[in-house]
């Protein structure tokens, strides 16, 4: 279906988050969408799917003007949008969550959309049992349910907001494949994303919005310097990979064995020093996630024993933990992480350390204007968290950690970020680890892992590698590896 | 006590369940969509007490049974234009219609204080009531008696196996994400508020006509019986076959209370009356009991397929109130 949107505009009080927005993509097309964190994408995505109404400005679906209501008349125009937080039902059913909303008599046919469940499933390599709950899935599962869900509903134009954050590199390939097939069939992909790879690799043409306005737009074959110059209005660049020199061990975990519903973790040994980076790799729900939340003391292990800085930890609370300088950091943002409908001023003063039962309004105000100015954050000390872009609700996360820390744990740190936030949030967490703390962190993005970690682990179904040097290490290995190649027969870890 | 006795007691039970479970099951429906009716014990005084006075001028069970469900549904529509149109507290409304409900029962219901008034006729379900032991036990009753069976299979039903079911549970776990799906979240909660109070309504003309017959105002021993439906609701975890099972367990609970005390003398008589709520509260924890570290250690340690299985069950037996109960919700 072909896409167009003439002179959209959007505000939000004084935000002008979309400025005369001009887009055409014909039919069978992949769009790429780029630009900063709180550029205005998710808005102008927003404005096609229904999710919310532009102040001003025309869509036309093949040619024709269409005024688009509502999310659900959206998906019956053809019109289907995964949302970066998938927008499902955690304590459901998956077939359950898959069905509702789907039109149809009053009875579903459960045993027809479990079949169609699960050829479509298979076809995109997504192994899951439909009867199982929705909250035992990753964020990044969850997501694929979504996307699993608009192609069944029959969606001619897909957007996908940051689609690839949450999943593995061979899920990327997958996904990749079936949006190019569905392109060939003539169908329109709208891909937002940050990784500029991601758009040379699938899309066929781009387009850069900055501060609400589209400023620029490239087809294949894309220069990605230029695209980078338009997104940022300057050169941007990696820097060279910094090592540590670890110091005395903080954490150590001894012969810890971990068990969930789905997997269980044995026999693992670990010292993490201070100054160190450790990075996680492995296919979501690998088992990386209850490694985390165990070095958190959120979960306990079942044998084994977990010190920190000589103490033993092994059962004590994420209180006690937290106690020891131990911060968590949880993907979920806005469930886990931050409390929608506070704001920014009112979450650092929950994060300090409480010094008296009545809130010190101004020193809060003082505290957060300080913190958003520190992390560039876009937003007011009284702006709610969800009023937030997703990158610049990351950025708040990470600007609440207090001092002093020793041990920062961190599922996904860059997820959702722009390059130069990332390059930005690091040198901020480089910092904590001179400052002798140590930390921990889950990634999907291969290349974040490489970057930034001194040793990396990888996790797959619930076994454990040895240490990686990190410097040593290639995109290429790490990914055989995550994919379950070149494990050694027998494993002791 | 012999087994006839037994049969017409356990019959009995079935009968004092009736109105406990059209009001539980109203407010199951309320609450799946996100709105808690706290005024459900002034409501079914109310309701009996109105529907009893139209019973008796008019002579019309029916009336009197459409007026119960009337001011049940008018009620319930007083607490969804409160909270859902102008957001306000769903707790503090409902606990002032509560009072304010039983109080006006009291004060209006004087005219009609000990009146003689109809009462819903015993129908024998034809063929159905002469089989042995079940007969009598299920179908000897009253129309109400047996809509009360039929009212748990289909709000059941309804919750859980239709496609407007599955938007109910979605509006009042995540109603953004039933909003893109197309639910009118908002038409929908009044809609399931108001069905979900006519529900309760249909409880006090069902005492006032039939368990409870007659209206003795402060006297009619209806009050606190909305609470003890309120935490039947909860105990049953929102689904309507559990919230069925507590209200049975109550009645049948109080009904041992009766027939055992003779035989009890050295046991006081209100500890056989309170029991029942304690033995609610042990039945609720054990339904709850997978969220307990122990057991969670003691499930790590059982063979793989023993465990799913009971991992699978425990999670199923699980109930957590809709996650969006009582949030007010703003399309944008
Ligand atoms: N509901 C809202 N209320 C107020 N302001 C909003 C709202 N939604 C978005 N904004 C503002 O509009 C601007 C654009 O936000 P948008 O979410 O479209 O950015 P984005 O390009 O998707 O960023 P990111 O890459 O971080 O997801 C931001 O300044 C944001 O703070
Ligand atoms: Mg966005």
């Amino acid at each position: 279906m072909k896409v167009e949107l003439h002179s959209i505009h959007k505000y939000f009080g004084k935000v002008h988050a979309n400025d005369n927005i001009t887009l055409d993509i014909p039919a069978g097309t992949i769009q790429g969408i780029l630009g900063e964190n709180g550029a205005g994408k998710s808005t102008l995505m927003k404005v096609l799917s229904g999710f919310i109404q532009a102040d001003s400005g025309e869509i036309l679906l093949d040619g024709k003007p269409v005024i688009i209501h509502s999310p659900a008349d959206a998906i019956k125009q053809g019109v289907g949008m995964l949302h970066q937080d998938p927008l499902d039902f955690p304590p459901m059913r998956i077939i359950d969550n898959f069905i509702l909303g789907a039109p149809g008599g009053l009875f579903p046919n459960r045993a027809a959309i479990t079949r169609d469940f699960k050829a479509l499933a298979q076809e995109y390599d997504f192994s899951i049992d439909p009867e199982s709950y929705v909250d035992a899935l990753t964020v990044g599962e969850r997501q694929q349910l979504e996307i699993l869900r608009l192609l069944w509903l029959g969606a001619r134009v897909l957007i996908l907001d940051e689609p690839t954050t949450g999943i593995s590199a061979s899920q990327k390939q997958k996904l990749f494949a079936t949006l190019r097939k569905l392109a060939e069939q003539g169908k329109t992909m709208i891909f937002v994303s940050h990784k500029l790879e991601d758009v040379e690799a699938l899309c066929h043409q781009a387009v850069v919005l900055r501060q609400g306005k589209l400023i620029g737009e490239m087809k294949k074959p894309f220069d990605p310097k230029k695209l980078v110059g338009m997104m940022f209005d300057k050169e941007v660049s990696l820097g060279a990979r910094q090592s540590a020199k670890p110091g005395e061990v903080l954490l150590s975990m001894q012969h810890v064995s971990l068990e969930d519903v789905r997997l269980k973790l044995k026999d693992l040994s670990l010292d993490v020093h201070a100054g160190e980076v450790i990075g996680l790799s492995g296919m979501e729900g690998s088992g990386q996630g209850p490694f985390l939340r165990a070095c958190a003391g959120l979960t306990r292990p079942v044998a084994g024993h977990v010190k920190l800085k000589g103490h033993d930890m092994t059962g004590k609370s994420y209180h006690a933990y937290k106690h020891q300088g131990v911060e968590f950091l949880p993907a979920a943002r806005l469930e886990e992480g931050l409390v929608p409908g506070l704001s920014l001023t009112e979450h650092f003063i929950l994060a300090e350390e409480p010094k008296g039962v009545f809130i010190d309004r101004e020193y809060g105000g003082k505290l957060a204007a300080e913190r958003i100015q520190s992390f560039n954050i876009k937003g007011t000390p009284l702006s709610t968290v969800e009023s937030l872009s997703g990158g610049n609700q990351q950025r708040a996360l990470l600007s609440l950690l207090n001092d002093p820390l020793s041990l920062v744990l961190i599922e996904h740190p860059t997820r959702g970020l722009d390059i130069e936030s990332v390059i930005y949030i690091w040198s901020k967490l480089k910092e904590r680890c001179k400052q002798g703390a140590a930390i921990i962190f889950i990634s999907s993005d291969l290349e974040e892992i490489l970057q930034y970690s001194d040793r990396v682990l990888v996790f797959f179904s619930g076994k454990v590698s040895e240490p990686l040097d990190a410097a040593q290490t290639t995109v290429e290995q790490l990914g055989q590896l995550i994919g379950g190649k070149g494990w050694p027969e027998k494993k002791a870890a | 006590m012999d087994s006839n006795t037994i049969i017409i007691g356990l019959a009995g039970v079935l009968v004092a369940a009736a109105p406990l479970l059209f009001a539980v099951i109203g407010e199951t429906i309320s609450e799946r969509a996100g709105v808690t009716n706290l005024s459900m014990n002034g409501t079914i005084l109310l309701s009996a007490m109105g529907g009893f006075a139209v019973a008796v001028s008019t002579d019309s069970i029916l009336l009197g049974f459409l007026t119960g469900a009337g001011i049940g549904a008018a009620v319930a529509l007083i607490v969804a234009v409160s909270s859902i149109t102008l957001k306000q507290s769903q707790v503090a409304v409902g606990f002032v219609l509560a009072l304010v409900t039983r109080d006006l029962s009291y004060f209006l219901g004087n005219p009609f204080m000990g009146l003689e008034g109809p009462r819903l006729p015993a129908w024998n379900i034809p063929l159905l009531a002469d089989i042995p032991v079940l007969g009598p036990l299920l179908f000897q009753h009253d129309l109400m008696t047996y809509l009360s069976y039929l009212l748990v299979f289909l709000a059941w039903l309804w919750v859980f196996r239709t496609r407007p079911g599955l938007m109910l549970q979605g509006i009042g776990e995540r109603p953004a994400a039933a909003f893109v799906r197309g639910a009118n979240v908002n038409l929908l909660r009044y809609a399931y508020t108001v069905l979900g109070g006519a529900l309760v309504g249909l409880a006090g003309p069902l005492y006032s006509l039939s368990v409870k017959a007659g209206w003795k105002g402060t006297i009619s021993g209806l009050d606190g019986i909305g609470w003890i439906a309120l935490s039947i609701t909860i105990f049953g975890g929102w689904n309507p076959a559990r919230a069925a099972f507590g209200a049975y367990l109550f009645a049948l609970l109080q009904w041992l209370g009766l027939v055992l005390q003779p035989s009890m003398p050295g046991v006081p008589s209100q500890v056989l009356q309170v029991a029942p709520f304690p033995l609610m509260i042990l039945t609720l924890l054990l339904v709850n009991i997978g969220d307990a570290e122990w057991v969670e250690r003691t499930l790590a340690a059982m063979p793989e397929g023993t465990r799913r299985f009971f991992t699978k069950l425990l999670r199923a037996m699980r109930a957590s109130p809709p996650a969006a109960l009582g949030v007010p919700f703003e399309s944008d």
